[in-house]
């Protein structure tokens, strides 16, 4: 009870069931459509409809970015679900500073983009298929995240 | 070839219906076990809150059943001829879009799913985090070849 208390200081109950279905989401994507169900392609996918560079107007890009934005306005509709449903309606909001978010998420976009897939691409979906290469970018992204979030604590704090 | 493409615009309002819902419930989770939130995301990467571990362990033993079983329970997805597969290959760049990827995730706390649904329960100030990650993948696309 104290290292459940220790590990988890706010409960563990909550993130083992959302777990559940965040993986629920991607598993239903997979038996209805047959979709590997991956986040971060999307960003990649939209610049399509306005980039004509050859990069963006590849086939895996311009084939997948109908479905890849539908399945992206059902991840807003789901949160907004749960704002409605089980957050009493007020509304989320974060302390992380702004040029943190546009700095960091630079990065993540630039990276994830780069290595072919994020946390949910290689991590729940490679990892869910069991792909070495995957569990690699997984074990990469999380050091070097761990030492910039340290980094960042001990510096910008 | 004509009946399948036959086949597949009479079952794109249902492919559409099934993505939508899919996705919400894939944001509704990231939502609950509040992924959304950065600082929570943040806790975990500074060794307080080891929340993250149960999120995706969770989310990957029902990808990792769902992946295997399908495929021998059904001869195909439901609205499509075929399982999709993806692929995923160790490179250089795989290696060095990886570790950018956790330098950018510790520093904000936030990755590409969350800053999408965190749009829905509100979470303005993540759209400065979706518009880095907008343009981080597009000075990607525009630096290749």
């Amino acid at each position: 009870m104290d290292i459940s208390n220790s590990l988890f200081p706010f409960g563990w109950q909550h993130y083992l069931l959302g777990g559940l279905l965040i993986g629920s989401g991607a598993a239903l994507l997979f038996v209805l459509t047959g979709r590997i169900g991956g986040m971060s392609t999307v960003f990649s996918s939209t610049w399509s409809y306005v980039v004509q560079r050859p990069f963006f107007q590849q086939a895996r890009f311009v084939d997948s970015r109908g479905w890849r934005l539908v399945y992206a306005a059902g991840l807003v509709l789901g949160a907004l679900v749960w704002w409605m449903g089980f957050a009493g309606g007020v509304r989320e909001a974060t302390a992380v500073p702004v040029w943190q978010l546009l700095v960091g998420g630079f990065f993540v976009g630039y990276g994830a983009r780069l290595g072919n897939g994020c946390t949910s691409g290689h991590g729940i979906c490679g990892l869910g298929s069991l792909q070495l290469p995957s569990l690699m970018a997984v074990l990469t992204f999380m050091a070097t995240a761990f030492l910039s979030a340290n980094v960042a604590a001990r510096w910008l704090a | 070839m004509k009946a399948l493409t036959q086949n597949s615009t009479h079952l794109a309002l249902p492919r559409a219906l099934a993505t939508l819902a899919a996705g919400a419930l894939f944001g509704f989770g990231l939502s609950f076990s509040t992924m959304i939130r950065p600082e929570v995301v943040l806790s975990f990467l500074r060794f307080n809150d080891f929340g993250l571990m149960l999120v995706m362990g969770g989310a990957v033993l029902v990808v990792l059943l769902t992946y295997k079983l399908a495929p021998r329970l059904l001869a195909k997805p439901l609205w499509d001829d075929h399982f999709h597969t993806h692929p995923s290959v160790w490179n250089r760049d795989t290696a060095i879009g990886a570790a950018l990827f956790g330098v950018g995730w510790g520093l904000c706390g936030v990755c590409p799913g969350p800053a999408i649904a965190g749009l829905g329960a509100g979470n303005w100030e993540l759209l400065w985090a979706l518009a880095g990650i907008a343009l981080g993948a597009l000075v990607q696309g525009l630096s290749k070849k």
